[in-house]
């Protein structure tokens, strides 16, 4: 029972949904529909595990006083404090448990869940992922010695690519005649986005597209278990 | 007030600019603070995010406000209960059915969008005559466009060895596909820096009004 019933939700569900993709009448259209909305809620419900998974690890952390605790309790602390305001006064329009805090929304300005998205979340998000221009640079070294040809093609257009969209790109090659204007850099650019990029990118997405329908098809018919655990 | 919260949020931004940059030097207290703090304010968010968007508008405000109708909700309320039943370990196996249920939808959806938008309609898109109008340059592009797409399927096709003819097609994927990693990496690259840029607008713009909007 634990693992049959499992597989024949699979099972039914996915052929539903394809089903109602080509009789998309009574009962398979509204069926379909109805449980697109439960995969959304339940997804809800996937991501709050997620939240819990991760107060519980932090708890256990430091209850059991394990390596470098102390960061669990700010992890824990400032989960709480974006959850505590969000609940209580609600974010953007909507509002919390106490409405939408407009005492404390006027001594700071805006609500506090916004107040600390806006101030600490936002920074931080963006620092984060502007701290990686500088191992890219590093990865970029490695990536790009061009020791053969596809080394080479790698280098070539990422370098081209980079030029056409700076304005040092567009003025290194502005003093070309008309005749040889596709030779203008950020004319070369936007050939390689348009023509080798995309054909590259066409057939990294054919050929993901068939492996995920290969995927999704063994999952369907019960020959990939893997997501119902060992047990 | 304001004025003094407005300024302490920029204080806070310009301290855990520094504290995330302090990872430049090497791994350090401040520099975990602040990556905690992340972890943890990224988890509220969503939380809050969930709770607001998705069970809300989708479960709670339907079930209450005209049960009579949106009765079969209770459904998915009582499977994402039992999803949540995965952190007991006891219990953990009655999370398999909202599961089941979320893998079986996932794969019926993804296996329709997969088939029209990134099989047929990308095998469409390259089945085109190359010679027909506009300028050389065009048309040596959709020689490309065609030549590319179809050697690079050619190269992601394992279940025939790489040699002869068929070795050599693949090759020439081989070489699109370098290409199209490379325009990639450069567009990351410039997405990285831009961010970069960004943070130095903030600290010497709005930290330390050295330079205008």
């Amino acid at each position: 029972m634990k693992r049959k019933i499992p597989l024949i939700i699979t099972f039914t569900v996915g052929v539903l949904l394809i089903i109602a993709e080509f009789i998309p009448h009574k009962p398979f259209g509204t069926l379909s529909g109805e449980l697109e909305e439960w995969f959304l809620v339940i997804s809800g419900f996937a991501i709050i595990l997620g939240q819990l998974s991760l107060l519980k690890v932090n708890t256990f952390k430091i209850k059991y006083k394990q390596k470098d605790w102390q960061y669990s309790i700010i992890t824990l602390a400032s989960f709480f404090f974006m959850v505590g305001f969000g609940l209580l006064w609600g974010t953007g329009k909507s509002s919390g448990i106490f409405g939408h805090g407009e005492v404390i929304s006027a001594v700071i300005g805006i609500k506090p869940f916004d107040y600390l998205f806006q101030n600490v979340y936002q920074h931080l998000q963006a620092t984060m992922f502007s701290l990686l221009a500088f191992f890219i640079a590093s990865a970029a070294y490695r990536a790009f010695i061009g020791r053969n040809l596809e080394s080479n093609l790698l280098l070539i257009a990422a370098v081209l690519v980079m030029l056409g969209n700076t304005t040092v790109g567009g003025l290194l090659t502005s003093w070309l005649p008309e005749s040889l204007n596709f030779l203008h850099l950020p004319k070369v650019s936007e050939f390689i986005m348009t023509y080798p990029t995309t054909a590259g990118q066409r057939a990294i997405m054919i050929g993901a597209g068939l492996g995920i329908i290969g995927s999704s098809l063994r999952i369907i018919l019960g020959i990939e278990r893997s997501y119902l655990g060992g047990e | 007030m304001i004025q003094f919260f407005e300024a302490f949020g920029i204080w806070l931004g310009a301290f855990f600019t520094f504290a995330i940059f302090s990872f430049l030097y090497k791994d350090n207290p401040v520099y975990k603070i602040a990556e905690q703090v992340f972890v943890g304010l990224s988890a509220g968010y969503w939380f809050v995010y969930t709770i607001f968007s998705i069970i809300i508008p989708n479960l709670y405000n339907p079930i209450t406000q005209n049960f009579s109708e949106n009765w079969i909700k209770i459904i998915p309320a009582i499977l994402g209960v039992m999803m949540l039943m995965r952190l007991i370990p006891k219990t953990s196996w009655i999370s398999r059915f909202p599961i089941s249920l979320v893998i079986g939808t996932t794969s019926g959806v993804l296996f329709l969008r997969y088939l029209k938008s990134d099989v047929i309609n990308q095998m469409t898109a390259t089945m085109i005559n190359p010679f027909i109008g506009g300028s050389w340059v065009e048309i040596i592009g959709k020689l490309m466009l065609v030549i590319g797409t179809l050697t690079g399927v050619v190269y992601f096709y394992f279940s025939k060895k790489h040699e002869g003819a068929f070795g050599s097609t693949a090759r020439i994927g081989i070489y699109f596909l370098m290409i199209s990693f490379g325009a990639a990496f450069g567009y990351t690259a410039m997405a990285r820096i831009s961010l970069l840029i960004g943070r130095l607008q903030f600290l010497l713009g709005d930290w330390l009004k050295i330079i205008g909007p």
